[in-house]
């Protein structure tokens, strides 16, 4: 491998990203915002990750990063140049790999390289290393349909090096793949990265994953949403190889849950400020009601005992953040739970619904749903109200779309109406489009 | 479709509402169609002489309501078919050995060159009887619909997830109620968009076979096809600008009408069970989903269905889709009852056209069908040029798309032999070649079939795909080898399947065409073909309907179908 970077810190920078925003046009014509004044640089040697949830704007900023999309404000420099279009030392791994399927693993990885039009036998040359570097020898005439899915992550590596890029950008690359595959193919590539084996200088990794944030990275930045924005940053000085054992390790992650689910007023929690203080224009995550149910007994349960702290109850359940903290926002609504420095503990209210049976918790459910989600009081109200007792689904879409984007008011929605079925509070007819008060025969 | 705001009382109340009037006039209106347009079916068939088709353009929406009526009977015809007979193949391995096969051959025989041959055994089923002359036309609208809906159905059948399978077997649900509950709802999806497909391809031939001659005998039925060929005889250009504006009309509304509302009904039947995209809506599908008295009616029909497993109940297995036991004999017999069939029809077949034909004959056939084969090549090439790029375009920008694409069904639905006549006005005036310039109109209604096909493809490229190739800089040249081209491959193999069987078909159309006294002609199976019929000469008819299915199938058989699996094999995106 030739141009190979030693891995140590400068004070060079290789990207500089200042005050970026981004919007998207929406259907009724003004515009939702999902980046908000983002800061970012990445120094040569540098793992720096987003971590965020889903609809926190991290992967959009990477498209950015890579030219795919322009940014409405802000700029960003690559080297100094701003940037404008994909360039020339920005590579992308992708989430589902994306390789082509009509190539095999050897014409996938020579893709960049013929772009950039490099003699037949420099391409070869190259192609192979790189093949050879990331562990695939011996696959290169292999279609990406006869790999598994680790295998086809490693050509998604090697396609994305091959170019000798000086910025590898890495969009949640390993979540598509089961928990053991995933290990392995972070700690290949931290191997290679700690031996400045890849010709590559710094590494923009996106992720959902909390673990793999602190395994992988030097610097994480943690992401909220509504709009999306970079609300803390922190340094990771664990020592590498990192061991998930070691108590340090585990210190940070609870600490990245405290960040990621501290109360308004100590600057960071993305939703919850929203949520707990809301009108009937708050965005509902749809959380289906056995989700609810489970958490709750699970909380309850030994070895818990009404009081858990969120990492452990993620790794016990085996939720990934995306899933868990919808719940546990749901169960704060709800006023089933409250969520303190990382722990989630059950009210009364949530102890007493882990001790009933099913008919008991419906009446819970429904009590807890109409005093403390204002939208279904109102949809209850108008149904209360009306001589049909019933009305159109779209009336509300329409008051919702008011305050939110179209998919983010179906959704809620569609939380409504699931909560709505589950606490028997009214009905909904999927036919007809329409809240009723009576259960359709 | 406008979201609707206001209040409405829900079916439960009983009260109508306006959903109810809108169910009404549009149910009164499909009853009052069919009435108008069925009357006279069973008039003599002299009543055809003593009220002739006429140009005057009042006369027009009745004709086309006419043309209109035939097409859904041979769409009821054709489901029907589907039904038992792929069923039967599906269910059957015995019966699916040759009945597979036979769907396969019958699917490449033209069906313009069947007209003639079926027309006359018709009017004999009905005597003097108008009847016999619609049967005729019915059955020729049917072979161009049935064969890939029943082929559809055929592949849906044989392709039910095992575990839905053996939940119904588990339920101890009949072999009736299963075919109804399980395997029908689940074929429905690909079987509705294969209807659409057969109702496109249909209004060409309905067109055609409305006003047919065989030798002497003329036959004349009113419709569009009819008040068309009249324009053509009498050279009335205003006439042939009706006929196409009343074309389109009936396109677009049997599109809003049936077919929409169907892909919303249908949309539920989905196996898929994550939501992909929005669902398909349809105005007229709300307005009847609403409606209380369509659901109260529903209500009645349903209970009335319910009935049905009991009678089936008593039936005798066969009927019942239980699979039977069977024995080494059985197989045999079947064998040979089918072994007995093929050498008497190749017998007969022989017998018929031996006494009045050559070698010469059929190397005069072969001879003609290499020139139109050479043709359809020729096009379908030239077509591909045009369209893979432009549908690339298209399909990598959802905007135009969405424009694009409902207009290329659209155009691919429309019968262009309506335009034949405007083709044949410039031949003769600039005094052309009849050879190359009669060619286009072959591709002219089924070159649409690789325009949407590569538009579907374009547009299911996955976006991350797309971004590997921005984010690597792979440009020009490079990016339609290694990633355009293959990627819509697949799907252009299956439009340019369509469209080149197609253009075999509308060669028996396109390469004799008249206008007026004008008539252009060029060489070919399809010309040979349609000479054969102007004349009454039966035995050449059969020869060149028998060669033409031939150069079909082998082409399919050799070019397409591997072309087809190849694709599927490598290039299908995952």
């Amino acid at each position: 491998m030739n141009n190979q970077i030693p891995v140590q810190r400068t004070d060079t920078v290789l990207l500089d990203v200042k005050h970026i925003q981004k919007t998207f046009p929406r259907g009724d014509g003004n515009e939702l915002l999902v980046l908000e004044d983002v800061n970012l640089t990445l120094k040569p040697g540098e793992i720096v990750g987003l971590l965020g949830r889903s609809g926190s704007g991290k992967s959009t900023l990477l498209r950015l990063i890579a030219g795919l999309s322009d940014p409405t404000g802000g700029n960003i420099n690559y080297l100094g140049q701003a940037i404008d279009g994909p360039a020339a030392g920005i590579s992308m791994v992708f989430q589902s790999f994306a390789l082509f399927p009509w190539l095999t693993v050897y014409e996938n990885v020579a893709l960049g390289l013929e772009a950039l039009e490099l003699p037949r036998d420099e391409i070869r040359r190259r192609s192979l290393a790189a093949i050879d570097l990331i562990g695939l020898d011996g696959f290169e005439s292999a279609y990406p349909r006869e790999l598994s899915g680790g295998m086809r992550q490693r050509v998604g590596v090697a396609r994305a090096i091959v170019v000798h890029p000086n910025i590898l950008l890495m969009d949640e690359p390993f979540s598509a793949l089961d928990v053991l595959t995933a290990e392995t193919l972070r700690t290949d590539f931290l191997d290679l990265w700690s031996e400045g084996k890849m010709p590559i200088k710094g590494v923009v990794l996106v992720t959902h994953n909390i673990e793999e944030a602190v395994q992988m990275c030097d610097r994480i930045l943690v992401f909220a949403t509504n709009p999306g924005r970079i609300v803390s940053s922190i340094e990771v000085t664990i020592p590498r190889p990192r061991d998930r054992l070691d108590p340090a390790f585990a210190a940070m992650v609870e600490r990245i849950y405290v960040e990621m689910t501290a109360k308004p007023g100590r600057g960071s929690a993305p939703r919850f400020e929203r949520v707990l203080g809301s009108g009937i224009d708050t965005f509902l995550p749809h959380v289906s009601t056995n989700l609810i149910s489970g958490l709750i007994e699970t909380v309850a349960a030994a070895p818990f005992l009404g009081k858990a702290d969120l990492p452990e109850i993620a790794s016990e359940l085996s939720l990934e953040i995306d899933d868990l903290f919808p719940v546990v926002e749901t169960l704060q609504m709800m006023r089933l739970a409250d969520v303190e420095g990382g722990d989630l503990r059950l009210t009364p209210e949530g102890m007493a619904f882990a001790d009933s049976a099913v008919d008991e918790r419906k009446r819970m459910f429904s009590r807890l749903l109409l005093t403390h989600v204002p939208l279904a009081a109102h949809i209850r109200r108008i149904l209360d109200e009306r001589a049909s007792h019933s009305a159109p689904k779209s009336r509300f879409l329409d008051e919702l779309e008011d305050h939110m984007s179209p998919d983010s008011a179906e959704e809620t929605i569609r939380a409504i109406i699931s909560w709505a079925r589950y606490a028997e509070a009214f009905a909904y007819d999927d036919a007809a489009t329409s809240f009723s008060l009576e259960n359709p025969a | 479709m406008p979201q609707n705001t206001t209040a409405w009382s829900t079916g439960s109340r009983g009260a109508p509402s306006r959903f109810d009037l809108i169910a009404i006039l549009l149910v009164v209106g499909f009853l009052a169609f069919l009435g108008a347009a069925s009357r006279g079916v069973l008039a003599p068939i002299t009543t055809l002489d003593a009220s002739p088709v006429s140009l005057d353009p009042t006369f027009l929406p009745g004709y086309v309501a006419r043309t209109t009526l035939r097409m859904f009977a041979a769409l009821g015809l054709s489901l029907l078919f589907t039904f038992t007979y792929a069923t039967w193949a599906a269910k059957s391995p015995r019966a699916e050995r040759i009945l597979v096969p036979i769907l396969d051959i019958l699917q490449s025989v033209p069906i313009l060159g069947f007209i003639s041959v079926t027309i006359v055994f018709f009017l004999s089923l009905a005597p003097g009887r108008v009847l016999g002359a619609e049967l005729a036309a019915v059955f020729a609208i049917f072979t161009s619909q049935a064969w890939n809906m029943a082929f559809s159905f055929y592949q849906s059948l044989r392709t039910v997830p095992t575990e839905l399978t053996e939940a119904a077997r588990s339920f101890r649900l009949s072999g009736w109620a299963r075919f109804w509950r399980l395997e029908v709802p689940f074929a429905m999806p690909p079987l509705i968009w294969n209807m659409m497909m057969s109702m496109s391809g249909g209004w060409f031939f309905v067109v055609a076979s409305e006003a047919f001659s065989v030798g002497s005998t003329t036959v004349t039925l009113p419709g569009v096809g009819a008040y068309i060929a009249l324009a053509i005889a009498h050279k009335d250009l205003h006439a042939v600008g009706y006929a196409i504006a009343a074309m389109f009309a009936v396109i677009l509304l049997y599109d809003q009408l049936f077919f929409r509302p169907l892909v919303a009904w249908a949309d539920r039947f989905r196996f898929e069970q994550e939501v992909s995209g929005k669902p398909p809506t349809s105005w007229v599908f709300d307005v009847l989903s609403r409606s209380v008295w369509v659901a109260r009616f529903r209500r009645q029909l349903r209970r009335g269905w319910a009935n049905t497993a009991a009678i089936v109940k008593s039936a005798p297995k066969a009927i019942r889709f239980e699979s039977r036991e069977h024995t080494r004999r059985l197989d045999l017999v079947a064998t040979l009852f089918v072994l007995v069939i093929v050498v008497v029809s190749v017998w007969k077949t022989a017998v018929f056209l031996a006494p009045e034909l050559t070698w010469a004959d059929i190397g005069t056939t072969f001879g003609q069908g290499a020139i139109t084969m050479l043709r359809v090549f020729v096009l379908i090439l030239l077509a591909s040029l045009l369209w893979v790029p432009i549908g690339v375009y298209v399909g990598l920008r959802p905007d135009v798309a969405r424009v694009i694409q409902p207009l290329a069904q659209f155009m691919a639905a429309f019968p262009t032999n309506l335009l034949f006549p405007v083709a044949v006005m410039g031949i003769v005036t600039w005094k052309l070649n009849a050879n190359i310039w009669l060619s286009p109109l072959m591709i002219l209604g089924t070159q649409w079939y690789i325009l949407f096909n590569v538009i579907a493809g374009a547009s299911a490229i996955p976006g991350e795909m797309r971004s590997v190739g921005t984010n690597l800089r792979v440009r020009g040249w490079l990016w339609w080898k290694r990633i355009a081209l293959p990627a819509v491959f697949p799907y252009y193999v299956t439009g340019a399947l369509t469209a080149s069987g197609g253009s075999w078909n509308a060669s028996i159309a396109a390469e004799v065409a008249s206008w007026g006294k004008d008539h252009v002609k060029a060489d070919g199976l399809g010309a040979y073909i349609t000479d054969a019929t102007v004349a009454g000469d039966f035995h050449r008819i059969v020869l060149g309907v028998v060669t033409m299915s031939l150069y079909v199938l082998i082409i399919n058989r050799l070019l397409w179908r591997p072309l087809y699996y190849y694709a599927e094999r490598k290039f299908r995106l995952a």
